[in-house]
């Protein structure tokens, strides 16, 4: 499974270092290195809705609050 | 009415516009030998003896405008009928010459260099006269001048001079192609060669950004830009023209604050290697001093790489205050990750050739990096950025900087260095004064505002190196 977080300036703003420091933790803490891959990309296109991130195929709005809950309900269940 | 600095400026920029306007219509082959007379119609010349001459010259910016000469490896280019010929010789006597009783000029030339004909006027023997200047200082009527040509005067290498037919002449084995000249010929004589049509040709073949990204990467000295709009709108214009995303060069200058700091501590001694002029003056004038000259990428470079690492298919233009870069970019190093180098001003003319007025746009956003990236800008920044790049990292190293401002003092530098008579561990080497904002490409050449570029650093939303590359895994 990959994930893709936006870190181009409008999300960056938004807390998109915040959201990859708070998945790596949880990535850690789960022990899941091995099935999950975090990436980073330079704008999504979708500015709006930061911080942006796509899971598989899927687009999600994120924000550094929700991330737990964002891993535990889309995340989590695919793996 | 936009407003430049100078008429040489806008009329470089009028040649500029009206070329990628063409370009964008695909109508400049067709209208190429008419542009010209576009700009200056009519019978009454305004700048030379007569409208023949100047739509002469602007045949020549326009061929600059589209490249300039292929066959010239440089970027920097004269153009020799735009050349005044200005008239140098150092000191002689003017006609505010007064035939005074004292000649106090005559007392003080230790060569006796000067005469005095019937009417007492005073007249300097060029076979004598060493151009010391000391007449100059001592007459009360400051009627002795030193004429001097302003293009040889702003280069401080004597990359610039006279060659037979009285025009003048690069040496391209010395230049560096920082721009000097270019911004000082009052005549506009000496212009940097211009990419627009590759980047203008970039953007189209993107098909709004569906066969490829187009990415502006863009330095932090564009906080001295544009100031009749705000930088978002800058950034929102970026957009309009075409460019997928705008990314701060700054972000790359993190990036190399931290290496190059490392570098430092494991040899010792390093010059830095972010300014290209300075990179090429070292190769082309003090090559035995490479060795020391850090391997990193420029900022430029380094961000771009990252980009087409890991946003391919991608194409990456460059856009700042320096012409040098353009002369980076062509570097097989460098080729690779960035495909177009334009300044500032070639960017005011690819807005106005879209009829874009950016003070109308939204303010969108540009923060990718730290304060620490964003003072790269000018000089002193990049030494204060390493300094922190050693205290982030816990390298214990006890940093000695040398700030060099302008060509000038980096040559006195790693003159010392050569001779092992510096006394520092780190060489920062700023061929322009200033730093980056005193660029060539700049659209204002006004007051250099340094705490302009601190303030701007400070605006950045990450405050220390770590925080603003933690993202780039």
């Amino acid at each position: 499974m990959k994930i893709t977080v936006c870190i181009g300036s409008s999300c960056h703003i938004k807390g998109s270092r915040q959201v990859v420091e708070r998945l790596k933790e949880i990535i850690a803490e789960k022990n899941l290195d091995d099935k999950v891959e975090l990436a980073g990309t330079f704008c999504m296109g979708k500015c709006q809705q930061g911080v942006c991130v796509t899971a598989g195929d899927k687009f999600y709005s994120v924000s550094p609050e929700s991330v737990d809950e964002f891993f535990k309900e889309n995340i989590l269940p695919e793996l | 009415m936009r407003k430049f600095d100078t008429k040489v400026q806008y009329l470089k920029y009028k040649v500029l516009r009206e070329v990628a306007r063409q370009a964008w219509n695909d109508t400049l082959l067709d209208n190429l030998l008419d542009i010209p007379k576009i700009i200056v119609p009519g019978k009454t010349p305004t700048m030379r003896c007569c409208v023949y001459k100047e739509r002469a010259i602007l045949s020549e910016r326009v061929k600059l405008a589209m490249g300039g000469d292929e066959s010239n490896s440089n970027v920097i280019e004269v153009i020799e009928t735009a050349c005044d010929e200005c008239p140098m010789g150092g000191y002689e006597v003017t006609n505010s010459c007064r035939g005074c009783l004292a000649h106090r000029c005559e007392d003080v030339c230790k060569r006796g260099a000067i005469t005095f004909d019937h009417q007492h006027v005073a007249h300097i023997d060029k076979s004598k006269c060493v151009n010391c200047g000391a007449c100059a200082k001592v007459c009360p009527y400051t009627a002795i001048v030193d004429r001097k040509r302003p293009c040889e005067n702003a280069c401080k290498i004597k990359a610039i001079h006279m060659n037979e037919d009285k025009a003048a002449a690069i040496d391209n084995d010395k230049c560096i192609a920082c721009g000097a000249c270019v911004y000082q010929c009052p005549f506009g004589a000496i212009s940097d060669k211009s990419f627009i049509l590759d980047v203008i040709d970039i953007i189209k073949k993107s098909d709004n950004n569906r066969n490829y990204k187009v990415f502006a990467v863009v330095a932090p000295a564009i906080s001295s830009q544009f100031t009749y709009a705000k930088l978002g709108q800058v950034i929102a214009g970026l957009k309009e023209l075409g460019f997928y995303t705008v990314i701060e060069a700054a972000l790359g200058a993190d990036m190399v604050a931290y290496s190059e700091s490392r570098e430092l501590a494991e040899k010792g001694f390093l010059t830095s290697s972010c300014c290209p002029a300075f990179v090429s003056y070292i190769e082309k004038s003090v090559p035995e001093l490479l060795p020391y000259v850090s391997h990193n990428l420029s900022p430029m470079g380094t961000i771009s790489k990252y980009i087409k690492e890991h946003d391919a298919p991608c194409k990456v233009v460059f856009i700042g205050p320096c012409t040098a870069k353009k002369a980076e970019v062509q570097r097989d190093s460098v080729k690779p990750y960035v495909d177009a180098a334009m300044t500032f001003e070639e960017l005011q003319a690819l807005f106005d050739s879209r009829d874009l007025d950016i003070t109308t746009l939204h303010e969108d956003v540009l923060d990718n990096a730290s304060y620490f990236g964003r003072i790269f800008a000018r000089s002193g920044g990049l030494s204060d950025a390493v300094a922190q790049g050693l205290k982030e990292q816990g390298i214990e190293f006890d940093l000695k900087p040398c700030a060099c401002d302008g060509i000038e003092a980096c040559r006195v530098a790693l003159l010392k260095k050569s001779k092992n008579l510096l006394d520092a561990n780190f060489i920062e080497g700023m061929a322009c004064t200033g730093g980056c904002i005193g660029g060539a490409g700049c659209l204002t050449h006004g007051e250099k505002n340094k705490a302009g570029v601190d303030k701007y650093g400070k605006e950045a939303y990450e405050k220390t190196i770590s925080d603003a590359i933690s993202v780039l895994e």
